[in-house]
């Protein structure tokens, strides 16, 4: 199905009845059913992949089997209704946040327009409020007795195929982003009962294969390409002809799996991948080059997302513990981390709760070249490496020739998770005002706390939702569209891999004219290098300011 | 009927006082009985749901950060809405129960052609959120004049404050005008807003309509038609001494305030204005933002679910990693012969 041209689809959002335009529909939510049609869902995951984590998880991941979204068959088990309601139980009794957002609620609104997907669809089960009904419902029907009794007066319904089908429809139609639980006066936050649906659904089998796969190949190549170790290593160090070719310099200071090195440095494996996260990979081996520090990287935990993390709390520990597992292994002091969105919300939130144990030599972070102590990281032993950055740029370590980014007007696109789940927001915006001359924020209502999602967060970065991923994005893009406006904003900056992946098919989309970049790549850009040729280029090769032609 | 059925209950269960309040023995039943149970209904059920709520753990500490983290010392970090101790908790807290922090910064969110989203301010839902709280818990602690003796200073200071403005005879109470006047707006917001009417339930307009039925009865019984105070305050002294007595007529419209009061102590602990207890229980608000600072324990915690071993890792790519020139833990077996490993274990295709 071709996706709509964006000129088509903005007169489609602004225009077409929706809630959003203020048009109500006809039938009561629970009378409009979920259906899918090409386009508007994920592809399901692949038998052999759920065989490879049901052998890890068994029952967690349902049974294996192929089956069709679009069908009426989806091959479910015939307890799967026994299966939820069980798996809800299980849930309330683990988890006082599923409790209280299941009880909470009192339907106020305040979050109904703060969804990005549902500015861009108008679609009301997009409002988060309705998003958690959906599961609110079910939980009424067989846990309260208002809803026992009062049936679908109290808001509560049974949990049919039906409702099946919109908890896979919309509970992959959140990113998880948070954005709801800021306004929420009772902090109910979606991701969190997202999340439980999301790991309900997998019990009965009901699943995304663009999660699954990936998480497969975390577990068992170290990252989420499937990147075998040599090819892994050969990607990172074709990037070291490309600064050479960019700076003259042959960086010898990249090192894998090396055991005694001060740090670990772990990074999205995109990164080393794809653009434009390659080059925020060359950022970061400029800096570390060029203060000299001691770090490897290694192959074995190659990814600092967790796919894991989008499917069950299970899955998300086994794959997070890699870091620790390495860590330990190769002696390191402590572990520095790449930009990566979700990666940080399991490393801030949940790392050294699921797999504390796993560390046990590890010491308090401290930066070798500014004797910084990192007492927000005491415990879990981990540093991001903006936090890392900015305290290097306080302490004047860095040579750096702030024009080379001249050509590049430059605003920054707080990640959910960075902003949401751990609260970094100033030190990018630190590094960015220090390493590039035009930095512009984007509307107060759209940065910081208030992000705005990319739209394909959690796993939505498949092609077979393009238009759903370009109406997600739409707040996002439309903040970006507002700077590009205004100042000329040339350049979207981001801490996040999956960012710099799907911003840029959003920036493609909406912004043709805007760039998306990693904050680390700009660093790069930036760096005076010891022995370093005179820099004609930036790091993807565009030409330096003052040297075209 | 999301609108209507809750208010037919409503209108249901004032017949329903009006009427019992006048059968023989109604008053005592209206007067004392319900009113008791529904009192300790209301104590039993609410402990009940806190009790239910506390006793799930909390495995993750997953406050939402709505401001900056702390991290190092020369950034400044936003201690009220990112606290990273408890005293900044107690402060995030504080202004979350006290002054609806989070609903302060709401905003509107229109679409125009373009496609352009313009988010405008919004602060309607906070101020009369706010108004109706506040004014409930005026008039709920101006009641203790009727269940004390003499009556505590506070009370008696309150009532000045309240009606600061000394209009009328008896007094006008400001909280009682805005009660109703903030119930209002609530009502029509949810009916005149698209959004708001198409997620509203039934059980988000009975307690509307419960308590302005409340608000009705309690102001037409102070300026309109009077009931026999002197009567009503020896029941209410009674019943707070274990010792109810009804003397004389009161007035029926006593009975009917008193009987949708009782209503609403029974409903209250099945419903959603348990958010009164749960704000308090809130991951995403109640905790310090400091998960990598200190270790949270997640009573849970499975320890048998372990990452995929380097050493299955290695052993399924060592050849290729000896190739590479990797550092690898165990080198290869002399007569490398053998196919790399493991490769029925591989997940893809």
């Amino acid at each position: 199905m071709a996706d709509p041209k964006p000129d088509v689809l903005g007169v489609s959002v602004a225009r077409d009845p929706s809630l959003m335009t203020g048009a109500v529909p006809s039938k009561e939510w629970m009378d409009v059913p979920a259906v899918f049609k090409p386009g508007n869902y994920c592809y399901p995951g692949k038998k052999s992949i759920v065989e490879y984590h049901s052998k890890n998880f068994p029952g967690l991941f349902g049974e294996p089997r192929e089956w069709e979204v679009e069908s009426d068959d989806w091959k479910l088990p015939d307890n799967w209704k026994e299966i939820i309601i069980n798996g809800i139980k299980e849930r309330l009794d683990k988890f006082r946040s599923f409790k209280i957002f299941m009880d909470c609620c009192v339907r106020c609104g305040a979050c109904a327009d703060k969804c990005h997907f549902f500015l861009g669809t108008g679609d009301p089960k997009n409002m988060p409020v309705l998003r958690a009904e959906l599961l609110r419902s079910v939980y009424r029907n067989e846990f309260t007795k208002a809803g026992k009794i009062l049936g679908r007066i109290a808001g509560a319904r049974p949990m049919t195929f039906g409702v099946l089908k919109e908890w896979f429809m919309y509970y992959y139609q959140c990113t998880e982003c948070r954005r709801c639980s800021v306004f929420c006066p009772y902090g109910i936050d979606t991701a969190e009962v997202t999340m439980m649906a999301r790991e309900l659904l997998h019990l009965v089998g009901v699943n995304t294969n663009w999660i699954l796969e990936p998480a497969a190949n975390s577990n068992r190549t170290g990252n989420h390409l499937g990147l075998q170790p040599h090819t892994f290593k050969d990607n990172a160090e074709f990037l070291l002809d490309d600064i050479e070719e960019a700076t003259g310099l042959k960086l010898n200071s990249l090192t894998f799996n090396r055991k005694g090195a001060e740090v670990l440095f772990i990074i999205p494996s995109a990164d080393v991948f794809a653009e434009p996260g390659i080059f925020t990979f060359m950022g970061y081996l400029l800096l570390f080059d060029h203060i000299g520090l001691d770090y490897t990287i290694s192959t074995y935990a190659s990814e600092g997302g967790n796919f894991g993390s989008f499917t069950n709390n299970e899955l998300m520990k086994k794959l997070n513990g890699k870091m620790y597992a390495e860590a330990e292994r190769l002696g390191v002091k402590w572990i520095l981390g790449g930009e990566c969105g979700h990666m940080w919300r399991v490393v801030h939130q949940y790392m050294d709760t699921m797999n504390g144990e796993l560390q046990r030599s590890l010491e308090m972070p401290v930066s070798p070249i500014t004797g910084t102590r990192f007492e927000n990281a005491a415990a879990s032993k981990m540093v991001h490496v903006s936090e890392f950055t900015a305290d290097l740029i306080k302490h004047g370590k860095l040579k750096i020739d702030k024009s080379r980014n001249d050509h590049r007007v430059v605003t920054f696109h707080d990640s959910c998770n960075p902003a949401r789940g751990m609260g970094m927001l100033d030190e990018p915006r630190y590094i960015l005002e220090n390493v590039c001359n035009n930095f512009y924020d984007m509307p107060e209502n759209c940065i910081r706390e208030n992000t705005f999602c990319c739209g394909s967060g959690t796993g939505l970065n498949t092609g077979e939702i393009m238009e759903l991923r370009m109406r997600g994005g739409l707040p996002r893009a439309n903040a970006v569209k507002y700077v590009e406006d205004r100042h000329g904003v040339n350049m979207l900056s981001c801490v996040c891999a999956i960012d710099r992946a799907t911003l840029l098919a959003l920036m493609e989309y909406w912004n043709p004219n805007v760039g998306v970049c990693g904050v680390s790549e700009l660093v790069g850009n930036a760096l005076i290098m010891d022995g370093e040729k005179e820099r004609e280029t930036d790091l993807r090769f565009d030409p330096l300011p003052g040297t075209e032609g | 009927m999301r609108i209507l059925y809750p208010f037919l209950a409503v209108l249901a269960l004032v017949l329903i006082s009006f009427v019992g309040a006048k059968m023989p023995g109604g008053q005592s039943l209206f007067g004392v009985v319900i009113p008791y149970l529904a009192f300790f209904a209301f104590i039993i059920f609410f402990i009940k749901k806190i009790i239910y709520w506390a006793k799930s753990p909390v495995p993750f500490r997953i406050p939402t950060t709505s401001g900056q983290e702390k991290s190092l010392p020369w950034i400044k970090q936003n201690k009220t809405d990112c606290p990273s101790s408890t005293g900044g908790v107690i402060g995030r807290m504080f202004l979350e129960v006290f002054l609806f922090r989070s609903l302060f910064k709401n905003t509107k969110t229109d679409v125009e052609d373009g496609p352009k989203l313009v988010y405008g301010s919004s602060k309607y839902l906070w101020l009369f959120g706010l108004l109706f709280h506040y004014s409930f818990l005026v008039i709920f602690l101006r009641h203790w004049r009727l269940f004390t003796n003499p009556v505590p200073s506070f009370v008696t200071k309150l009532e000045l404050a309240d009606g600061l403005l000394q209009v009328g005879v008896p007094v006008l109470y400001q909280s009682d005008i805005i009660l109703l006047l903030a119930l209002t707006f609530l009502f029509l917001r949810r009916v005149i807003r698209p959004q708001l009417r198409y997620i509203s339930l039934a059980s988000d307009y009975f307690p509307l309509f419960l308590i302005m039925g409340i608000g009705i009865t309690g102001i037409l019984m102070r300026y309109f038609i009077r009931v026999d105070i002197v009567s009503v305050k020896e029941l209410a002294m009674g019943l707070a001494t274990f010792k109810p007595v009804i003397k004389g007529d009161i007035g029926v419209l006593f009975f009917i305030h008193l009987f949708l009061v009782s209503c609403l102590m029974v409903y209250f602990p099945f419903s959603k204005l348990m958010h009164m207890g749960g704000v308090f229980l809130s991951p995403t608000r109640n905790l310090a933002n400091n998960n990598r600072m200190v270790r949270h324990i997640n009573p849970w915690n499975d320890t048998s679910i372990k990452p995929h071993s380097y050493a299955g890792y290695e052993d399924e790519f060592r050849e290729f990693m000896v190739n590479a020139g990797l550092p690898v833990e165990k080198e290869l077996p002399p007569a490398a012969e053998e196919p790399p490993a493991a490769e029925e274990d591989k997940p893809a295709e």
